[in-house]
């Protein structure tokens, strides 16, 4: 996986509502249907960095089937990085897209 | 913000979490509890690798391998004690020699100068280099010249001595300074009861105010708080104490007994008893200052060489061109300090020195442990330690040692202050405020850290470089594969034994010094000589002294000296000033004349200087000094016979290089009176002699006659078998009972008095031997550290070469060579090292030359010998090699 698109990944997977790791994880496979496989254990340290950063916050609480899960919000400088990091990866993807497309013209 | 905030266990918590939710969503679509476990386990990952991760990114992991690094050291050094308290101790001695010297450096070369803004404190010194005279005074217009110079904010002459003080609980001797009365406002120091003088005092004469020291409060008043207006007689005239300094306030003096001053008394130097205030009289030492502010003391000194080039235009007859008038201005920090500077900075370079083979010591050791670890840490290598984290821990381990050795060190300190206070001569100044304070603190902080670093370091960058195979194969020993160590050990041996070697010939040097001075012809006999003092007094109003001129003054003398030859034991006796006194009467002393040769009459104030005895006659025979030409003082020449002088050989090789001095004639000014007075006649000369120091014999001296001069300061020399304890006492009752009001003190022998004058010398000399001596064991246990460890390395090697054959004197002479090498490249290294170190030290040699080939040779064989000692036992171990327990071994 891109360096930074795990990050993105879980910010977008956010937006829904507050969530806990493997909630996460789920989420991301399930919305990629199955296309994007995230090894659980790397989720974490990168759920740590984004916590650090500020884009995420992070509260222990009891999950759906009253189970202890530390669940992680998105923050209003989350928001904020969401926006960027989306667009900056529209542009990216678009940017491949052309010139994978003028290769094959 | 604060990242560690979180910790590892709530990390540890949300994993164990997220495992059972997801156990939990796979048992849910079917899987049996087994299976599903083992699922989310292999979809996690590797939990240990993310959890070290999550470690990884906290802000201090090297805090952490800090603390993990400082226990497993302190946990190793409790393993080994031995090894632990012999690098301990080196390093205490080191830390806590090293910080006593830097505290005596602290408080005497650091901070001499107790007074606000030291830096603007000056010393005023008028020289006259055209007649070779420094350091002649101040005349009073010359003072009020300065004063209104807009250089300075204040000018302070200021003049001491003894005095007699009557009016407190007992008569006493006391120390006391003359001062103008802007001194305390020039120095910026408060009384701490009642007030200073006023600055623009201008009573002619004394202001007949007096302000006294914290001391003489308490010792002579009984801490009297209503002491203020209490009136107190000096030399019987009346004073007023108007203020009591404080126990801090030290006086900025040049000797600890100026230093120690006890009573300080206002005058303008103007009005009788001082002289006429005529340019020509320079009667005024020491001149204080303080620039104004803002001036350097070299914008200061410019100005200052302008204002003297317009007075000596404006008054050509006071300031001859020969004369060459010249005004310096002198830190007063480095008038203070004076020549200790130079024994205190060889001692703490020595000290340093010292606390440098220290390290390299400890360095070996820590090497040679580092080397039998080889294993332990080729193991932890395998196991995947970084080389970075093993040299950590090695420098860890060194820090550690030091840090202790640094506090046991500063403890030995603090236990042993009284006793390092003890040996330090008196003549350091500000010997009384050397305590252990932060800055010295800091400073043993700092020597500890890189004393620590030093030594950790040279085991840290050999840490982990040796081949890993070959390591663990070594069973046990593990340690050979690393020849690079070997060749570091080798160097420490060789930089130790080339700083012991420097410290060595530094001490060899100062040993030979101070025996030639000790042999050096005095040209006097000290032994069996006693030299007490008294006092007449000096009333304000002459006319009131019974003691003002020679046929007044002679009767008592003569009377003094009849009873002092009836006390039991005196066989000889004489009396002089204090200026007669050998060794004793210190730098500070105003005993240089002016005077006019007949032949080459000059005006005063170019007239050349020399440093005046008085003295009764029978002076030269007590201290058994030479007559060379003429004759001596006899009892004929008394106060109604001509003048008569007689001088040293430099004094008459000084003036009279080719004529006969015996007949010639000169001139002294009286002090206090301009008009010279009659000739006088050189009627002997006599050898020189060591009189005013130890180093120096060519000092020209004049000597005058006590019948024909009056002189204040009165020692009484006798010689005999004088019982030390009783004499003063006899001596003071037979003086007393022909004047009662006279104080009598201050009897020391004559030995004592040369042994004082060498104190210093002594001090720097055993100080700096003692360093060489602990330098010199250092260097012998490092050489036979290593040689021993080259030996026990090669028992293998010897043993096949015995069992090949070999003779045993072979394999001895083979040992005692690798440790000679070893010694040799030392010697060679010290030996360059030690050339630059004597040439530093020229100022304080006397007798040898920097670079005397005795001291150079004779310490270098006796440090190769100490070598060979230290190879013997080594040697001697090897050559009892048996072969085929040596073969066995491996």
């Amino acid at each position: 996986m891109l360096q930074g698109t795990l990050d993105l990944l879980i910010l977008r997977t956010l937006i829904f509502g507050a969530q806990h790791g493997q909630g996460i994880a789920r989420a991301i496979q399930q919305t990629s249907d199955e296309e994007l496989l995230v090894e659980h254990g790397a989720l974490y340290p990168a759920l740590q960095r984004l916590e650090e950063r500020g884009w995420i916050s992070a509260k222990w609480g009891t999950s759906t089937n009253n189970r202890k899960a530390r669940f992680y919000t998105l923050t209003s400088a989350g928001r904020k990085q969401l926006v960027k990091e989306t667009s900056k990866w529209n542009r990216l993807t678009a940017a491949i897209g052309r010139i994978l497309e003028s290769e094959e013209g | 913000m604060f990242r560690r905030a979180r910790k590892a266990s709530d990390f540890g918590a949300e994993i164990a979490a997220h495992i059972e939710l997801e156990t939990e969503r796979l048992k849910e679509q079917g899987l049996c509890d087994e299976a599903a476990r083992t699922e989310a386990r292999r979809r996690f990952g590797n939990v240990t690798r993310v959890q070290e991760r999550f470690y990884e990114s906290s802000r201090w992991p090297g805090w952490d391998h800090f603390g993990q690094d400082l226990r497993y050291a302190a946990r190793m050094l409790r393993k080994s004690p031995g090894f632990a308290a012999i690098a301990v101790l080196t390093i205490a001695l080191g830390i806590g020699a090293t910080t006593a010297i830097f505290s005596v450096v602290d408080a005497t070369l650091l901070h001499p100068l107790p007074y606000p803004h030291p830096e603007q404190l000056v010393n005023v010194v008028d020289d006259l280099p055209g007649v070779g005279a420094q350091d002649v005074g101040m005349s009073v217009p010359e003072w009020r010249d300065f004063q209104r110079s807009g250089i300075f904010e204040y000018v302070t002459p200021a003049g001491g001595g003894d005095v007699n003080l009557t009016g407190s609980s007992q008569p006493t001797r006391i120390l006391f300074a003359a001062v103008a009365p802007n001194y305390f406002a020039m120095l910026g120091a408060e009384p701490k009861l009642g007030r200073s003088f006023n600055p623009e005092d201008t009573t002619p004469g004394f202001t007949l105010e007096v302000l006294i020291s914290d001391r003489l409060w308490r010792g002579s008043f009984a801490s009297d708080p209503h002491i203020l207006g209490k009136n107190i007689r000096l030399d019987n005239d009346l004073y007023q104490i108007i203020g009591v300094m404080p126990a801090s306030f030290r006086d900025p003096g040049q000797t600890s007994a100026q230093r120690s001053t006890e009573l300080w008394a206002g005058t303008g130097f103007a009005g009788p008893p001082a002289p006429e205030p005529l340019r020509a009289s320079h009667f005024l030492a020491p001149i204080y200052a303080r620039i104004k502010p803002g001036l350097t003391i070299k914008e200061a000194q410019s100005r200052l060489d302008a204002m003297v080039a317009a007075l000596q235009k404006e008054y050509p007859q006071d300031y001859p061109l020969q004369s060459a008038w010249r005004v310096r201005l002198v830190p007063l920090k480095q008038t203070v300090v004076g020549d200790v500077r130079e024994s205190l900075i060889l001692l703490l370079g020595a000290v340093g020195l010292v606390l440098l083979i220290g390290c390299v010591n400890v360095a070996n050791l820590l090497l040679a442990r580092a080397s039998a670890r080889g294993r332990e840490m080729a193991i932890r290598q395998a196991l995947g330690a970084e080389r970075r984290r093993l040299a950590w821990q090695l420098l860890t381990e060194g820090l550690l040692l030091s840090l202790v050795g640094g506090i046991v060190g500063l403890a030995m300190l603090f236990c042993a202050k009284g006793l390092l206070l003890q040996i330090v001569p008196d003549s350091l100044p500000r010997l009384n405020e050397v305590t252990i304070n932060m800055p010295v603190l800091l400073f043993a902080f700092g020597a500890t850290v890189i004393a620590g670093a030093i030594f950790g370091l040279v085991p840290a960058l050999h840490a982990g470089r040796g081949n890993l195979t070959y390591m663990l194969k070594q069973e046990g020993r593990g340690s050979s594969a690393s020849g690079e160590q070997a060749r570091t050990r080798r160097a420490l041996v060789v930089t130790e034994f080339a700083l012991s070697l420097v410290l060595m010939i530094a001490a060899g040097l100062l040993l030979r010094s101070f025996a030639d001075l000790l042999n050096a012809q005095l040209g006097y006999d000290p032994r069996n000589v006693m030299a007490v003092r008294t006092w007449l007094p000096i009333p304000n109003d002459p006319a009131t002294d019974i003691y003002r001129t020679p046929p007044q003054q002679a009767p008592f003398l003569r009377e003094v000296l009849r009873r002092g030859r009836t006390l039991p034991g005196v066989e000889e006796i004489a009396v002089g000033d204090l200026a007669a006194l050998p060794l004793g009467h210190g730098r500070g002393d105003l005993n240089s004349f002016p005077f006019i040769v007949e032949g080459h009459e000059t005006s005063n104030n170019e007239a050349p200087l020399v440093d005046a005895s008085i003295v009764t006659p029978g002076y030269f025979h007590l201290l058994g000094m030479t007559l060379l030409r003429g004759r001596l003082f006899g009892e004929a020449d008394d106060e109604n016979a001509p003048g008569v002088a007689v001088i040293n050989e430099a004094f008459a090789r000084a003036h009279w290089p080719n004529e006969n001095p015996v007949g010639q004639h000169i001139k002294l000014p009286t002090p206090g009176n301009r008009s010279p007075r009659e000739w006088i006649t050189v009627v002997g000369v006599i050898a020189d002699a060591r009189t005013e120091t130890l180093a120096d014999s060519s000092a020209p001296q004049l000597y005058l006659s006590l019948y024909q001069r009056t002189a204040k300061d009165w020692a009484v020399f006798l010689r005999g078998r004088l019982d030390a304890v009783t004499i003063p006492a006899q001596l003071r009752q037979q003086v007393q009972s022909v004047n009662p009001e006279l104080p009598v003190f201050g009897a020391q022998t004559l030995d004592d008095v040369l042994s004082a004058s060498l104190s210093q010398r002594r001090f720097s000399m055993e100080i700096v031997g003692l360093f060489a001596l602990t330098a010199l064991l250092l260097a012998g246990m490092g050489i036979y550290g290593v040689i021993s460890y080259i030996v026990s390395e090669r028992t293998h090697e010897i043993g096949i070469r015995l069992a090949l054959g070999a003779q045993s004197p072979t394999i001895f002479r083979m040992v005692l060579r690798q440790g000679l090498g070893l010694a040799l490249a030392g010697a060679a290294f010290g030996l360059v090292g030690a050339l630059i170190v004597a040439h530093l030290m020229a100022g304080v040699l006397y007798g040898v030359r920097p670079t005397d080939p005795v001291t150079f040779v004779g310490v270098a064989l006796l440090l190769i010998g100490v070598a060979l000692l230290a190879c013997y036992i080594p040697a001697r171990r090897a050559i009892r090699v048996d072969p085929l327990v040596a073969l066995r071994y491996e």
